[in-house]
């Protein structure tokens, strides 16, 4: 069962590290990261805070477009080329199928947002080798500084959790259009799902509309959760391991049930 | 009859799950809620900077700012820390200054930048300056000149600069007849309550639904200040009749004195302190703090 997960898996792989989507949403957040040096030079001593920030927030940004450009393609593609009549006809129970898919998606992102994370390791370490000792005491935390792992590491999560989420669409809409919006729009209004659980207090209306607005922000995907300690970081103040922790469970479930629909969904569908 | 049963237990798995999540989530914001973010940052704080980053999409940028904005003062309204508002002034130039015609941004960021703790931050120098911008931008517009007036008039008690305000609002291009005489009314009776009650009145008829409900709160603010003094004249009649002052509101009622525990217009009880027999407002009023100074 796990060879044949693995085999689907390394399959993904391959073929999303041919994509040339990949390649230019590669490109372009390196050219980004890269540009933050220069953007950089223009504030006024906070240099190393902006290339943080310009830096996390390319990789997620980055990470973004390819998870939900490569994500809603994988199961729509094999439907387009007819390769899933083939795929289906082998050994291969359709859960299996779903979750090789999935693993495969992820194993491109980790590969991509470490290449980029070490891009910018690569910048701060360049920048505080070339700083004087004056201007390091000025930083908050040092300019290659470990917490901004951290970061990385909820990134990460919030991509594999997007990655559930597109895969999902991917699994009940044969039109790759569709599942992009359906899956941006999630995206969106998981990104003000903190505004959303506390619409009431935001916006005076009647304590119903609250609820229900309150109760739509705890059941999407809260994808603002994961960016909440990114100024936090880039301050070099640390971040509690509980939060982390929470973090992490709360992604870890959400993809779990996100998976469960794809593989229920996927399983029922008939392919002509 | 099994595809079924399977597809009902793969939605019941993924809706048990997707409220698993919620409890983490829920469990996360209690338990380890997101470290305060004590440096609040604007990336941009020059308008004209902005102006130029955001290329042709000013609009649609000031939008986004106006939209920052209202975020920004609702949570700090909710909010105990102390540097609350800090980013409100710089938002709304943003705001103002990608679209210098964005009219709810001078009218509403006025009141919200003139309200006094816990509902604002009390500047009404900042308000003023805000106005006085969105007056440059847009010279025809009498209601922000009529605006300064009447935060000369309520908030900062200068009721010679209001009525100069309202006589500079009166002279230009479609200002309502009923302003000219504010200017009069507010140098002959300045600051009494029933000149604040007619200039209140007036706004209700505002187009605008923020400065209704601001005018709406202003009112009440009003009728809450009457209350006191009724109030407070009670139970100086009260004292004088029996020598001694109540112990609360359910000895006044006993006395016989109807409509007690008296109650603010918002609903919340005024609180009575018998150990220096006054009245003010109850703690969570939200007509408070109460303008200073008007008399009846």
């Amino acid at each position: 069962m796990i060879r044949r997960i693995r085999l689907v898996a390394w399959h993904v792989f391959k073929e999303s590290v041919r994509d040339r989507v990949l390649y230019a949403i590669g490109a372009f957040a390196l050219l980004l990261v890269g540009a933050s040096i220069a953007i950089g030079q223009l504030s006024a001593g906070e240099d190393v805070k902006i290339i943080k920030d310009l830096g996390l927030s390319t990789i997620e940004l980055a990470g973004v477009l390819m998870t939900i450009f490569i994500g809603v393609g994988l199961v729509a593609r094999e439907i387009d080329r007819r390769s899933i009549f083939g795929l289906l006809s082998k050994p291969l129970p359709r859960w299996e199928f779903v979750l090789g898919k999935y693993a495969g998606l992820i194993l491109t992102i980790v590969v991509n947002v470490a290449a980029m994370t070490a891009a910018l390791y690569l910048m701060l370490a360049y920048l505080d080798w070339q700083a004087l000792p004056v201007e390091r005491r000025a930083w908050d935390a040092p300019a290659a500084d470990p917490r901004l792992l951290v970061s990385v590491l909820l990134i990460t999560a919030e991509l594999a959790l997007l990655t559930a989420l597109s895969l999902f669409f991917s699994t009940f809409s044969s039109s790759a259009l569709l599942s992009i919006v359906f899956t941006v729009g999630i995206f969106v209004t998981g990104l003000f799902s903190a505004e959303l659980r506390g619409f009431g207090d935001i916006v005076e209306v009647s304590p119903t509309v609250a609820k229900f607005v309150g109760g739509i922000g705890w059941l999407v995907p809260a994808f603002s959760a994961f960016s909440d300690v990114k100024a936090q970081v880039v301050h070099g103040r640390a971040v509690p391991a509980a939060f982390v922790f929470y973090t992490l469970a709360y992604a870890a479930i959400y993809i779990a049930a996100l998976l469960a629909g794809a593989v229920t969904i996927f399983s029922r569908r008939e392919f002509k | 009859m099994r595809r079924v049963g399977s597809l009902l237990a793969g939605v019941a798995a993924s809706l048990a799950g997707v409220a698993a999540a919620a409890a983490v989530l829920h469990a996360r914001e209690v338990r380890s809620p997101v470290p305060p973010d004590t440096d609040r940052l604007l990336y941009l704080r020059s308008g004209k900077t902005a102006d130029r980053v955001f290329l042709s999409f000013d609009a649609l940028a000031a939008d986004v700012y106006w939209i920052r904005t209202i975020q920004h003062y609702g949570r700090d309204r909710h909010s105990t820390r102390p540097d609350r508002f800090t980013l409100l002034q710089p938002l709304l130039d943003l705001t103002t200054t990608l679209d210098p015609a964005f009219n709810i941004a001078y009218r509403f960021g006025a009141i919200f930048l003139s309200m006094e703790s816990p509902n604002g931050p009390g500047r009404s120098d900042q308000a003023i300056a805000l106005l006085e911008k969105g007056l440059k931008a847009n010279p025809n517009r009498w209601q922000y000149a009529h605006d300064i007036g009447f935060i000369h008039y309520w908030y900062t008690g200068d009721l010679p600069s209001a009525a100069r305000w309202f006589e500079r609002a009166a002279a230009m291009p479609g200002a309502p007849e009923w302003i000219r005489p504010l200017a009069g009314v507010t140098l002959a009776q300045g600051g009494d309550r029933q000149g604040a009650r007619t200039l209140l009145r007036e706004l209700m008829t505002s187009n605008e639904k923020y400065i209704r409900e601001a005018a709406e709160r202003g009112l009440a603010q009003v009728q809450a200040l009457d209350d006191l003094d009724a109030l407070a004249m009670l139970l100086e009649r009260l004292h004088q009749a029996t020598g001694r002052y109540p112990a609360d509101w359910i000895e006044l009622a006993h006395n016989g004195v109807p409509g007690m525990p008296p109650r603010d217009p918002t609903g919340v009880e005024y609180a009575y302190d018998p150990a220096t027999h006054t009245v003010a407002l109850g703690a969570g009023s939200t007509l408070a703090p109460l303008p200073r100074g008007m008399s009846r």
